[in-house]
């Protein structure tokens, strides 16, 4: 079934192998693979600054879909995420300078040595749900962040420590530019892997037990086990996005990991569609852009009536931490699933069109 | 050892830790009558202390109007965050439930950073005399009235919830909604209500701190403080809050003594209440007085 270029009207699928395909139609894949294909020569046509936003949307993008995965497929509430990729950032550099690992194999290591510390934080899920587990990693939040400042053997302290640029058979990827690349390829990797992760075995065995957690212990699933390793595997995909902060930034400080941060990333997958992979991507896309778009157009209003009644200049910061936090509410009172609800509503409006009732 | 650096801390917590009692109180309130966490209870407690100065330094009022008019501000706003925020909400997922009120303590502490900047203010001078001696000690004037509006606030508390038939109609909700509608109680009054009264207390304490240390941001790490606080005496105990609250703010001034003494590892007593947090979750999810949540299929 596969191998159609359009979906027939009607449900026609007879095997479970063409429910969970990834791409429903020959059309879709190849979208899906020109999309790609065209993102490649990016570098070549987009300046710097388009550029690093695209960057900050594929390394976030990372981070927000392992919160995804405890979220949204697993149903478990994990308010300290920004820890976990602050942890990732800081292992990866403290790897590559410590023991001169190269920058290529520190990133997924940073995100091994990440998910062992977020199984350790996820044992409280073995036994608690819902707020309890809520509040359990907002303590772990605070219990990272002073173990950044602390530890000065492995952050640097209160001095930023540096991270080593990308390199790859002795060829430094430096720039935007080439590191474009480097993120690039982790998003499709990682992607596909989440894709693939959520139809397997494991993968319904996280759904189930997000749906209903008694009927999937009583079906034989190890509520345990699994909870624990969706902390584990969240914690791996922030590790992930860590390490490619810290060799993008090429410094990493002990700012920008805080409570804050942990809950853009929870925006992030809010705006995009709980247990929505690509909304994932959409929803980072949205966290990213919104505070630049809030800067362009305070540039634009400069000297109006209303700069003048704000005073866009000064309290820009603040606007923008009120407009994180208003989408977030006006997302959950009005779009609870979602941009990738919005963008199937979309297509399925334009699949009847001009018929479409 | 020093013994007068300790007797000070220790007093130091017991005058912080009703505090966290009374704010850990009204957010037990909330999660008892309308079964949503609070994030953003630190926030009310900064927006209480907020108004009350600027009533009393932009106007100028007396301390005794400016504080009443505080308090009825607050509890139309606690309302108001009901009805418009969270009453749409009933019935959503819990994860939306604890986002919205997320989402809602970035919007007001944003707000309050905007509208009164970041910097520390201090408060017009409520007291005339600066210490008081007691038993050769000397205490403040200040933490005196705040240990004296804490108690008060509980004794006021435990009066509403025994003895007022609006108490009574908040226990019957908390204990069973469907059954309380149907012998004719207001869910919807019910939990308006709480917000209110959460809000109402919070601005107490938000008042009782700006007095005692200056208002500023920094206020709403109180609301932080209080998960310790409740998940020590357990989240549906409101007795088990206070009383959480006080065991936190002794455990974090003694974590404070240990570490000026002997330990010397700077911000101890930031993070030792995370800390127990996270061992009572461990070994004691449903805290010193909360009900064990048995499931039954």
């Amino acid at each position: 079934m596969a191998t159609q270029t359009l979906i027939p009207a009607g449900d026609f699928r007879t095997t479970y192998a063409a429910d969970t395909t990834v791409f429903p139609t020959r059309t879709s894949r190849n979208a899906m693979i020109v999309g790609i294909v065209l993102i490649c020569f990016a570098p070549h046509v987009l300046n710097e600054y388009t550029l690093s936003l695209l960057i900050q949307i594929g390394i976030f993008g990372i981070a927000a879909l392992g919160l995804n995965i405890v979220v949204g497929f697993t149903g478990q509430i994990s308010i300290g995420h920004a820890a976990f990729f602050g942890f990732g950032a800081f292992t990866s550099a403290y790897l590559s300078n410590r023991f001169g690992i190269p920058v290529f194999f520190c990133i997924p290591l940073a995100g091994v040595v990440t998910a062992a510390v977020g199984l350790i934080f996820g044992l409280p899920a073995a036994r608690l749900k819902g707020l309890y587990l809520a509040i359990a990693t907002l303590a772990a939040q605070y219990i990272l962040l002073d173990f950044f400042a602390r530890a000065e053997w492995f952050t640097g302290g209160s001095v930023p420590a540096s991270a080593e640029p990308f390199s790859i058979f002795g060829y430094s990827l430096r720039g935007d530019k080439k590191y474009f690349y480097v993120v690039l390829a982790y998003v499709v990797v990682c992607y596909l892997l989440v894709t693939n992760l959520i139809r397997s075995r494991d993968g319904r065995a996280l759904v189930a037990v997000r749906d209903h957690y008694l009927s999937a212990e009583i079906m034989g699933i190890n509520l345990t086990k699994y909870r624990t390793l969706s902390f584990g595997l969240a914690a791996f995909f922030a590790g992930v996005g860590g390490a490619l902060y810290a060799h993008y930034n090429q410094v990493v400080s002990n700012e920008g990991f805080g409570i804050d941060r942990s809950i853009i990333f929870l925006a992030m997958i809010i705006i995009g569609g709980i247990g929505s992979v690509m909304g994932t991507l959409m929803g980072t896309a949205f966290m990213v852009l919104l505070p630049e778009s809030m800067e362009w157009l305070s540039v634009a209003l400069r000297d109006s009536p209303i700069d003048q009644f704000l005073g866009l200049k000064n309290n820009i910061a603040f606007l923008r931490e009120m407009a994180i936090g208003i989408i977030i509410i006006v997302f959950l009172v009005f779009e609870p699933d979602g941009l990738a609800h919005r963008w199937r509503r979309i297509k399925a409006y334009w699949k009847l069109y001009p018929f479409s009732h | 050892m020093n013994t007068q650096l300790l007797i000070q801390l220790l007093v130091n917590g017991l005058v912080v830790g009703t505090l966290y009692g009374v704010v850990a109180m009204s957010f037990v309130l909330i999660y008892k009558a309308t079964q949503v966490v609070n994030f953003a209870q630190g926030e009310l407690l900064l927006i209480g202390a907020w108004v009350c100065w600027w009533l009393l330094t932009k106007y100028q009022v007396p301390f005794y109007l400016g504080m009443p008019i505080t308090l009825v501000f607050m509890f139309l706003f606690g309302i108001a965050i009901q009805v418009v925020i969270l009453r749409p909400m009933v019935g959503e997922p819990i994860i939306s439930v604890i986002m919205v009120t997320i989402a809602l303590s970035t919007v007001f502490s944003a707000l309050m950073k905007w509208m009164f900047g970041v910097n520390l203010q201090p408060f017009p001078r409520v007291f005339t005399t600066q210490n008081v001696n007691i038993l050769g000690l000397q205490v403040q004037t200040v933490y005196l009235m705040s240990l004296a509006v804490s108690l008060a606030m509980m004794v006021g508390m435990a009066w509403f919830f025994r003895l007022s038939k609006y108490g009574l109609a908040m226990r019957a909700t908390a204990f069973n909604q469907q059954v309380a509608q149907s012998l004719g109680i207001s869910v919807k009054s019910v939990f308006a209500m709480a917000w209110a009264i959460s809000a109402t207390v919070s601005a107490v304490a938000g008042v009782v701190v700006a007095v005692v240390n200056g208002v500023s941001a920094g206020l709403s790490a109180y609301g932080v403080k209080v998960f310790p606080a409740a998940i020590l005496g357990g989240l549906d105990s409101v007795g088990g809050a206070v009383l959480g609250g006080i065991i936190i703010g002794l455990l974090e001034n003694f974590a404070h003594f240990l570490d000026s003494e002997y330990l010397h590892w700077g911000n101890l007593y930031e993070i030792a209440p995370f800390y127990a947090l996270i061992i009572i979750l461990m070994i004691k999810p449903y805290g010193l007085f909360g009900t064990k949540d048995i499931e039954r299929v």
